[in-house]
């Protein structure tokens, strides 16, 4: 498959930031994504209280890649994913135009069935969200609320997605015990059961590693390297060495004056050894941000 | 469930909501409607100052208004510095989880819930009878002062214990007293909470009617010392409506001076409250 | 929490002064409960030695001149009219909180609020007044006499709803937005985010701001007094006249002497029982965890 396919929008403008290579050998992960765009986005742009907080991305994703959306706080990386399920419509005065397709699905139109689009996009957050009832309703109440009430297909739906995530073996005996009961390594996969019981295409996880401890985190990371090629992941990290071991493209983003823009968009390769912007290179290098 | 019973339900539990909503909406304006509509044709400056006549039927409210003031005041006069000192010494001379400070704590919360009608028959037992002052304008504020205190303990209280740590610590390495910090530091710093309960308990003492009625009387005279008689508002919109036939217009003019004189004290109460967070936020 | 022991600052003969004083009244404030409570019981002593306690439910009547004393009836209709108005109130209020939080434009939420505020703070024997002017007399239209169990209820039950509106209103506040954010990404409806997510996990706030209201209820005078026709009769319907024990206490505590007097001591009593032992409930709830894991 070609790497070279999803084409970066933001063209190298100079050779100027050679002098910036990448200074640590970049090893190559298994490229798997299908060169098919999944979600395209034109121009979009959010804007909270009259305030913008993103500007203008167009931005092709491919389906069945590890996406990562890397920059400093601030830069707009969590509104992009907010929009792209709609979320931002449930904070007050926050304006999203531009355009956005999933699909062939207009995201952003007014007709858009939002819990339909929901089902299809799970979301994971920086800290684990775990409702505060036991770990079996935690799984049943989205498939109850999408359509599944049969008893068997329920318990057989709660133990794959539980396999899937590697947490069935900690606690099958204990399916009515409260989640929040839970480590927070544990809540976060059950989390990322939660939304994978409902098989959506797309699933977005907003630095979801950020409040475990290493050991967890690395299961998570790992759990997420296990997706590729079955969901398209789209995940903010401000770890640049997992986005360097996971992603197969990277989005750079980076706020000017305030505003969030998306700088750089590439393969993990050409962004970690040849970054065609200058920001990027000096982020990468971490004499920036 | 289908997506299509999905959305029945949603359409038709928003269309619940919104039917609720609607119907406590619909009495309260229909009543100050009904204040506003019947009262303001009977309301003018000679109402509020001259004296009611034949029982209240005609004339205005001057001794009235006169009355509720003096009530009120007393009430506040005794309740402000009572609970000020309560809750210095909850937040201040006590940690929080003293024995003493707690049961205080809690039979302060009892005596919250402790309804008015109760206070009524405790303030006509104890000051009317046991104190030997009668039905008088002192008994019913000392009535109510007992019933406003647990709001004014509590408020300030918790105005007290908002302020930081650091500002005491900084004026204890300062060297200063006690005393002094209380004076300059903390009473200024919870001066917004403390006006704020202070108008909630100024709010609760003129609505109050049940617990007036055995302790300050009925007399629609204008009093002439503490120890008079004296008609509190409320209790002259209760008498009107209950025991006077036609009383109904200025009943009315009544009900809309007390309404409005609280509406005054709520916009007072939360002009402080939002100016105090405004002035929070501003940076340090 | 902010411990400010005395030991912080440095000691003067003022600071001695001052903690004396402050001391005493901390103690003044503190004993009043006491002093309510023992001025009651004495007050009633005379009523419960000459009459006893159980002649109250087992005298023929209510006579208190002719030494009959039979407080059923009352009792009754503050329970009537208390439990209808909690009824009415306790999903009105839920409701209209709900209303403000999850389906209210901003502008008509913070109006809305502004507005229940202002119901919260208007006197009882306003909203009794108006309820002896306007419903008293459309009730009466519809089915006489007019003054009733019924009248009572609906003045109750728009006394009580701020109470139960604005407890509510917090407590949903203080549900985290993460919550919310994770059930819409689930793709669960506004409903079944309200149903499965926010009543399970603010039920303690819920049920604190109904037990308020229900002590408010119970303990209201002046709105029932002069609403409910004041018969001393046990209510067989709705349109039937009632007297409640606060209404008895206002309508006699004029012209009551000796045992009489005695009598409506013992009911205030009462009163106060019941509403002390709501109030302590929904105290003992509010300082429960509100975030414990349900079922």
């Amino acid at each position: 498959m070609d790497l070279t396919q999803p084409t970066p929008r933001i063209t190298p403008d100079s050779d100027e930031r050679r002098g910036f290579r990448a200074w640590l050998p970049y090893q190559s992960t298994d490229p798997c994504c299908e060169p098919v765009a999944h979600i395209r986005a034109e121009n979009l742009s959010i804007a909270y209280e009259g305030h913008q907080a993103l500007r203008n991305v167009n931005l092709e994703i491919n389906r069945g890649c590890i996406t990562a959306l890397v920059g400093p706080s601030g830069c707009g990386k969590t509104s992009f994913l907010m929009s792209l399920n709609r979320l931002t419509d449930l904070i007050q005065r926050c304006q999203v135009t531009g355009k956005l397709h999933m699909n062939e699905l207009d995201v952003l139109a007014q007709t858009t069935d939002l819990l339909h689009l929901r089902r299809a996009v799970g979301m994971i957050f920086q800290k684990p969200t775990v409702f505060p009832f036991s770990i079996r309703k935690n799984l049943e109440l989205p498939l109850r609320e999408h359509g599944t009430h049969d008893r068997m297909r329920l318990n057989s739906g709660i133990e794959n997605v539980l396999k899937q995530v590697g947490l069935w073996h900690e606690v099958k005996d204990r399916l009515d015990r409260p989640a929040q009961g839970l480590s927070g390594g544990q809540q976060q996969r059950l989390c990322l059961a939660r939304a994978l019981v409902l098989s959506p295409d797309v699933l977005m996880l907003d630095e979801p590693c950020s409040a475990l401890d290493p050991i967890s985190s690395g299961i998570v990371e790992d759990l997420i390297v296990s997706l590729r090629g079955h969901y398209t992941v789209l995940i903010v990290t401000h770890n640049l060495a997992q986005a360097r071991r996971i992603a197969d493209h990277i989005a750079f983003f980076w706020s000017f004056e305030g505003v969030g823009n998306l700088v750089e968009y590439g393969t993990a390769q050409t962004i970690f050894e040849t970054p065609a912007h200058e920001l990027t290179a000096a982020y990468i290098s971490g004499a920036r941000g | 469930m289908s997506r299509q019973s999905r959305h029945v339900q949603e359409y038709g539990t928003t269309a619940i909501i919104w039917m609720a909503a609607t119907m406590v909406v619909i009495p309260f304006l229909w009543l100050i409607g009904d204040l506003l509509w019947n009262g303001w044709t009977h309301l003018s400056w000679s109402f509020v100052f001259s004296a009611p006549q034949n029982a209240g039927r005609e004339g205005g409210i001057g001794p009235i208004l006169m009355s509720t003031m003096l009530i009120v005041g007393v009430c506040m006069g005794v309740a402000v510095p009572m609970g000020l000192g309560t809750a210095l010494f909850l937040s201040e001379y006590t940690r929080h989880d003293h024995v003493l400070g707690r049961l205080i704590r809690g039979s302060l919360d009892v005596l919250a819930g402790v309804p008015s009608i109760v206070f009524g028959l405790f303030g006509n037992a104890l000051f009317c009878q046991a104190l030997g002052l009668g039905f008088s304008i002192l008994s019913g504020g000392l009535t109510l002062a007992c019933m406003v205190l647990p709001i004014l303990i509590r408020t300030a209280e918790e105005s007290f214990r908002a302020i930081s740590r650091e500002q005491r610590l900084s004026a204890a390495a300062l060297g200063l007293s006690q005393p002094t910090t209380i004076r300059t530091i903390l009473l200024p710093a919870a001066m917004p909470g403390l006006l704020v309960g202070g108008t909630l308990g100024l709010g609760r003492a003129f609505a109050e009617t049940a617990a007036l009625i055995f302790t300050s009387g009925y007399v629609d005279r204008m009093p002439e010392s503490l120890m008079d008689s004296g008609r509190s508002l409320a209790v002259h919109i209760y008498d009107l409506a209950m025991n006077v036939a036609g009383g109904n217009p200025n009943a009315f003019a009544t009900a809309l001076v007390l309404v409005g004189l609280l509406l005054i004290i709520n916009l007072f109460s939360s002009w402080i409250a939002t100016r105090w967070t405004s002035l929070n936020q501003l940076p340090a | 929490m902010i411990s400010s022991s005395s030991n912080i600052s440095s000691r003067s003969k003022g600071d001695y002064l001052l903690s004396g004083t402050v001391r005493l009244l901390a103690l003044m404030a503190g004993g009043l409960l006491l002093l309510v409570v023992s001025f009651l019981i004495h007050e009633s002593w005379p009523a419960l030695q000459h009459i006893g306690f159980w002649r109250f439910f087992s005298d023929p009547d209510w006579y208190p001149t002719e030494d009959s004393y039979q407080l059923t009836p009352m009792i009754w209709g503050t329970i009537w009219a208390t439990a209808g108005s909690v009824l009415l109130a306790s999903p009105l209020g839920i409701l209209s909180a709900l209303f403000c939080h999850f389906y209210a434009p901003p502008l008509l939420s913070r109006w809305y609020r502004r507005m229940v505020e202002l119901l919260a703070g208007i006197p009882s024997v306003v909203f009794g007044f108006w309820g002896l002017v306007v419903l008293v007399p459309l009730i009466g239209r519809w089915h006489p006499p007019g003054p009733s169990l019924l009248a009572g209820i609906l003045i109750l039950t728009l006394m009580i709803i701020p109470t139960i509106m604005l407890v509510a209103h917090a407590s949903i506040a203080h549900v985290p937005v993460a919550y919310i954010h994770s059930a819409s990404a689930l793709g669960l409806s506004r409903w079944s985010m309200i149903w499965h997510i926010i009543l399970p996990t603010t039920k303690v706030g819920l049920l604190t701001g109904i037990l308020l209201g229900l002590a408010r209820a119970l303990g209201e005078t002046m709105a029932v007094l002069m609403v409910c026709g004041n018969v001393v009769r046990t209510p067989s319907h709705l349109f039937d006249p009632i007297r409640t024990l606060t209404a008895n206490i206002a309508l006699e505590m004029a012209y009551a002497l000796g045992d009489h007097r005695a009598a409506l001591f013992v009911s205030g009593l009462l009163l106060m029982g019941l509403v002390v032992l709501f109030v302590s409930m929904a105290e003992g709830l509010r300082h429960r965890n509100t975030y414990v894991a349900t079922k």
